[in-house]
């Protein structure tokens, strides 16, 4: 891709993340073949392509969720401003970064506690233990992700209780009462009917506000209406990235244009 | 027969298409007919083990009730004796209820713990490789013969426990139930370990994603949302200490007695069972009628505590 054209789309922006010439290795398969990226602060980057080209790959690099499993191999770097903390510098504590960089799963992961309990976790694990400040940052993050109003006479019943859109909503309230600088979303409404969808999308465009948001989708649709800014990735490569109206409608490259148009994938 | 019938009622689908059974070919008809026999044997296979159960507890019952005739269920439940082969014979069930909690009780609080501790090791922590070694090497634990354990309770842990514990018997219940709890660490370790597997690995990572550790996800994450699953691993392992019946036949002494001292001798329901049934008492008598009576108590006992865990299953049963 041409880092000029990058440069200048991305000009007038706040920088949040910068990924450099980063490749991934699952054992010896290369997931992940040199990118460059940038992610702008305070706005909505979605990343698309079709499957297995590496989409899911990249964010869970974002959070080094990746070093839970044996046999994963980083190179380059993934620096965070304004810390310039290289992410995936084996010397940097996986834990910490993963409390600065939260993340949204494909399905709601609420856990076997309390609604109250499951936006409290994240607090404990920081070390909260005041009772106080913790009920006032559960009920902060609950009213982030639109949910305070249909749970907070239930606070203390199971998570299971609440319909799939409103354990994705808790999930979400979840990883945002911890305050992270960046929020991953990894196709965060490819389990949810329309309705529960439109809330979460809704949700999202609210957050950019207060955070930096990074969402990988299939939903091309759904890019073009929430994100910003969008990437377009095939077999491990950084295709094209750039403003989300200039992708969606007038592409550079044809890789891009036959993805969009649906030509395949 | 059964099977047809069942097979009928239960698919209305099958029944539906009945109506335009003239048009069927003679292999379409063999292929139904195929369809119906296999059904009907697969129906029987578990009518089979329905009936074993049935029969059992009908004996047990029978049985019993001839044993009531001569002794009361009051006398039964409160006598605090429990001598049927002296003269006078007494028929208070208590002590040998009491020999069978306390037995299963030390075997519980050795198994439970330790169990999950390994079932959260190897689920959460060891290496692959470690794993598919030592599972198998722990469930060689329950494929050592009873009589086996009954000795190393006697011969080994006792005189052991007998250089810690003053005054200890050489038969005692505690290492009775301290066998029969090594005994039953792999039923608890091994079935708790595949419902932790069995937990998406989506929830743990949502953990590690908040910041936990391996620790703190293996327990306050993990371990929770596999409770339903781990909860019917303890109570398989406290229906196998209660029905145990070698290991305290031959470590915790045989002389039925009134105590929660884990230290004391004392016999257990199975090991009373086992004694009569060895020896050479008439068909007919109340001392053959009582064995029955206290098997039947087991059989209550060990439902209850089915039933409870049953129940527990479905609280905790989660829907990931």
């Amino acid at each position: 891709m041409d880092s000029f054209s990058e440069r200048e789309t991305l000009a007038t922006e706040k920088i949040k993340a910068e990924v450099r010439r980063l490749n991934f290795y699952y054992g010896s398969k290369q997931a992940l073949k040199n990118i460059n990226l940038r992610f702008a602060e305070n706005k909505v980057t979605a990343i698309i392509g079709p499957s297995g080209c590496g989409k899911s790959t990249l964010l869970r690099c974002l959070n080094r969720i990746h070093d839970l499993y044996p046999d994963i191999r980083y190179e380059g770097e993934i620096i965070l401003y304004p810390s310039l903390i290289n992410i995936i510098s084996p010397k940097v504590d996986p834990l910490e970064m993963r409390m600065r960089v939260g993340m949204v799963f494909q399905k709601p992961t609420v856990f076997p506690k309390s609604i109250f309990e499951n936006v409290a976790f994240g607090l404990r694990l920081q070390g909260e233990k005041s009772k106080s400040v913790i009920e006032g940052k559960v009920e902060k993050a609950l009213k982030m992700a639109f949910l305070w109003e249909e749970v907070k006479d239930r606070l203390h019943r199971s998570a299971y209780d609440l319909s799939g859109g409103q354990q994705q909503r808790l999930c979400i309230a979840r990883v945002l009462a911890t305050r992270p600088e960046i929020l991953l979303f990894d196709e965060p409404t490819s389990a949810l009917d329309p309705t529960a969808t439109a809330k979460i999308e809704e949700l999202i465009v609210s957050l950019k506000e207060k955070i930096t948001v990074i969402i990988v989708t299939h939903n091309m649709q759904q890019a073009a209406r929430i994100s910003d800014y969008t990437a377009f990735m095939y077999l491990g490569e950084l295709i094209e990235f750039d403003r989300t109206a200039k992708i969606f409608q007038n592409p550079s490259e044809k890789l891009t244009e036959d993805y969009i148009t649906g030509n395949f994938g | 027969m059964f099977g047809g019938l069942i097979a009928r009622n239960m698919n209305p689908a099958l029944e539906a298409s009945k109506t335009n059974a003239d048009d069927l070919t003679s292999y379409e008809k063999f292929i139904r007919l195929k369809e119906k026999v296999i059904e009907s044997l697969l129906f029987l296979a578990a009518l089979f083990s329905i009936t074993i159960t049935l029969g059992i507890f009908g004996i047990l019952v029978y049985e019993s009730l001839a044993f009531f005739s001569h002794v009361s269920l009051i006398e039964f439940l409160t006598d605090t004796l429990w001598t049927p082969l002296f003269s006078p014979p007494r028929f208070g069930i208590l002590p040998l209820v009491t020999g069978t909690l306390v037995t299963t009780a030390v075997a519980l609080i050795v198994a439970l713990p330790i169990g999950s501790v390994v079932a959260i090791y190897l689920s959460e922590f060891s290496p692959r490789v470690v794993r598919e070694v030592l599972k198998p090497v722990l469930e060689l634990l329950s494929a050592v013969p009873t009589v086996v354990y009954g000795y190393f309770a006697l011969l080994f842990v006792s005189p052991l426990l007998q250089k810690i514990v003053p005054d200890l018997p050489t038969f005692n219940m505690l290492s009775a139930g301290i066998v029969m709890g090594i005994m039953i660490i792999p039923y608890v370790s091994s079935l708790s370990e595949d419902a932790m597997r069995a937990v998406p690995m989506s929830l743990r990572e949502s953990s590690y994603a908040l910041g936990a550790n391996r620790i703190i996800t293996a327990l306050k994450v993990v371990y929770p949302a596999a409770f339903s699953g781990i909860v019917a691993s303890y109570i398989l392992a406290i229906s196998r200490a209660l029905g145990e019946t070698m290991i305290v036949a031959i470590a915790a002494g045989m002389q039925p007695n009134l105590t929660l001292d884990p230290r004391e001798p004392a016999a257990t329901i199975t090991a009373f069972i086992v004694q009569v049934s060895l020896g050479d008492l008439p068909h007919g008598s109340i001392g053959y009628q009582s064995i029955f009576a206290a098997g039947l108590t087991l059989f209550l006992m060990t439902l209850v505590f089915n039933v409870i865990g049953f129940y527990l299953k479905r609280k905790y049963r989660e829907a990931y």
